[in-house]
């Protein structure tokens, strides 16, 4: 795999700068909903802390958007810390984070499985225990295009983060204790999983040149949101052909019950139009409807993004009537609102 | 100073280490990028070149042991490097800071104590193991050749570079593993073919190491 060498184009100014203006950008178009601390680089709900309710925070590399800064409000997350693009936050910022939002009642972290975030948040996890603040860490490892065994860094957390974001938030928001918030943030996450393909790379600013080469045909199956390359490449297919294996993919390894209802999530990557997404979500429910499962719930768009890659991944998450509930509350947050 | 037999390193070493080390990243800045970006995610050269600007910002005009520049060093690389590099430097850099105390200078012995420490917080927070294709595959065998150096009676850069040789012949011999660990164990077997960033930035380091002493004699 080379790099290729053209360049894509980006609206830049320096590209060192790209965080902190598009963090200035969030907090300048929702005044109402976030705070921007620059100095630690933290997106903050803007009433935080909230006084007896547990917090939220989550942290990521940025090139995401909207994960997780634009999760950050009433009814989901509390403090987001971005990092870098495609790197993790620093210890440090998640600390600050923890600090800012703990209103008394505990804070949950939530971690995308990889390898930086796990060692970075961990560091921060125990610095906060250190200043007697209780945290509770719950782990995303949605992503089933990875094989979860010994030989691997994990399955990687990619959609099932924001469904979790938002039920989690809903459950804290609902007054529920730290134990119980974690113990619904962990049900999402063992209840779902997802898949992703590629259709093109995507260019990291500062490197200016897409991060992997993929021929005008081919396309990457089982791709993870930093452009790390999946199972597999091979030439693009129908979106039917597609979508039916990928949905084979997530359904064989989540297993549900027949007659469950689930929620569907088909998610764009960043370059992909709404067009196409809704074209798969139509293929989609041919096969949900196969072995007999409702799609009760729904969500089409970008919400775990990675830069302007064309793609999409999909998301089945398994609901019960509580799961339903927390989704249906309230939230209100720049990337999502409903009901407030 | 002089390395002729009873060698010591000081504050003096220490920080020239990092000058050094700043340099190489900042040279080879878009050569562990690349390497990144074949099996991982194009941020290494990055984020190690924007860890060492920090750390010698943080370093300028500091007064104290050299077990202490260590720990703070690490604590920088923690506090500005994210990703994986960041808290896995920065733990190895913290260990090997405490490991030397509060002495103003150490010996050979010492200073492969220090190292010691320093692998083994890695392998501790990183669970990675020799054949993982990391860090760990550099690191591993430049700690356990400068023991037997330092053990033998070898002088301390001869030491060093017989380190850091260990260290270049484990990074290239992580070209034909599969990762086992980190980003780059998604690829399964595609990761095959590929040079370590890791291990490569690891040699970086202690070439660094190596001409700071040098630099010395």
């Amino acid at each position: 795999m080379s790099v290729a060498q053209q360049t894509v184009k980006k609206f830049l100014n320096d590209p060192e700068d790209i965080v902190t203006e598009s963090l200035a950008g969030l907090g300048a178009a929702h005044p109402d909903l976030v705070r921007i601390d620059f100095e630690n680089q933290l997106v903050l709900r803007k009433d935080a802390p909230v006084q007896g309710k547990v917090a939220l925070v989550s942290g990521g590399g940025s090139g995401h958007e909207p994960l997780h800064g634009g999760f950050v409000g009433l009814g989901m997350l509390d403090a987001a810390a971005p990092g870098a693009v495609f790197t993790s936050p620093v210890p440090d910022q998640m600390l600050a984070a923890t600090k800012a939002v703990d209103g008394g009642a505990g804070v949950i972290h939530i971690v995308k499985n990889y390898t930086g975030d796990v060692m970075n948040f961990k560091l921060a996890a125990e610095e906060a225990a250190d200043e007697g603040i209780e945290v509770e860490s719950v782990l995303t490892n949605d992503d089933v295009a990875v094989e979860d065994s010994l030989y691997t860094a994990g399955r990687r957390g990619t959609g099932a983060t924001v469904l979790l974001e938002k039920i989690a938030g809903a459950k804290a928001e609902a007054g529920g204790s730290l134990a119980e918030v974690a113990a619904v943030a962990r049900k999402v996450n063992d209840q779902a999983r997802s898949f992703g393909v590629a259709l093109t790379s995507c260019a990291t600013p500062a490197a200016g040149t897409p991060t992997f080469d993929l021929g005008p045909d081919e396309m990457e199956f089982g791709v993870g949101i930093h452009g790390e390359p999946g199972r597999r490449r091979e030439k693009v297919r129908s979106a039917a052909e597609i979508v039916a294996e990928m949905s084979e993919v997530i359904l064989g390894d989540l297993n549900p019950a027949g007659g469950s209802n689930v929620l569907a999530f088909v998610n764009g990557l960043g370059g992909t139009p709404l067009i196409e997404l809704y074209l798969i979500y139509n293929e989609l429910t041919k096969h949900l409807e196969d072995r007999g499962l409702t799609a009760t719930r729904s969500l089409v768009g970008d919400y775990i993004t990675s830069l302007e890659m064309a793609g999409v991944s999909i998301t089945i998450l398994v609901l019960d009537d509580e799961l339903t509930e927390l989704w249906d509350a309230p939230v209100h947050t720049p990337a999502l609102r409903w009901k407030a | 100073m002089s390395f002729n037999g009873e060698a010591k390193v000081n504050t003096g070493t220490v920080h020239r280490w990092f000058v050094e080390a700043a340099s190489n990243f900042h040279e080879q800045r878009d050569y562990l990028t690349q390497l990144d970006a074949a099996i991982g995610d194009a941020d290494h050269g990055t984020n190690m070149d924007r860890g060492f600007t920090a750390l010698l910002e943080k370093l300028d005009g500091f007064d104290g042991p050299p077990g202490k520049l260590l720990t703070t060093a690490g604590s920088t690389l923690v506090s500005t490097v994210g990703g994986a590099s960041g808290p896995l430097w920065g733990t190895a850099l913290r260990r090997a800071g405490r490991s030397l105390g509060s002495g103003d200078e150490f010996d050979g012995a010492q200073l492969a104590t220090a190292l010691e420490a320093a692998l083994d917080g890695v392998v501790e927070l990183g669970a990675a193991q020799e054949g993982d294709k990391t860090m760990v595959d550099a690191l591993g065998p430049a700690v356990r050749v400068f023991r037997e150096s330092i053990d033998d009676g070898t002088p301390v850069p001869a030491a060093l570079a017989a380190a850091r040789e260990a260290a270049e012949q484990g990074m290239k011999a992580t070209v034909p593993l599969q990762a086992q660990k980190g980003r780059a164990s998604y690829l399964g077997e595609r990761s095959i073919g590929h040079q370590d960033p890791g291990a490569t930035s690891t040699v970086l380091i202690l070439a660094a190491l190596e001409r700071s002493v040098a630099s010395e004699r």
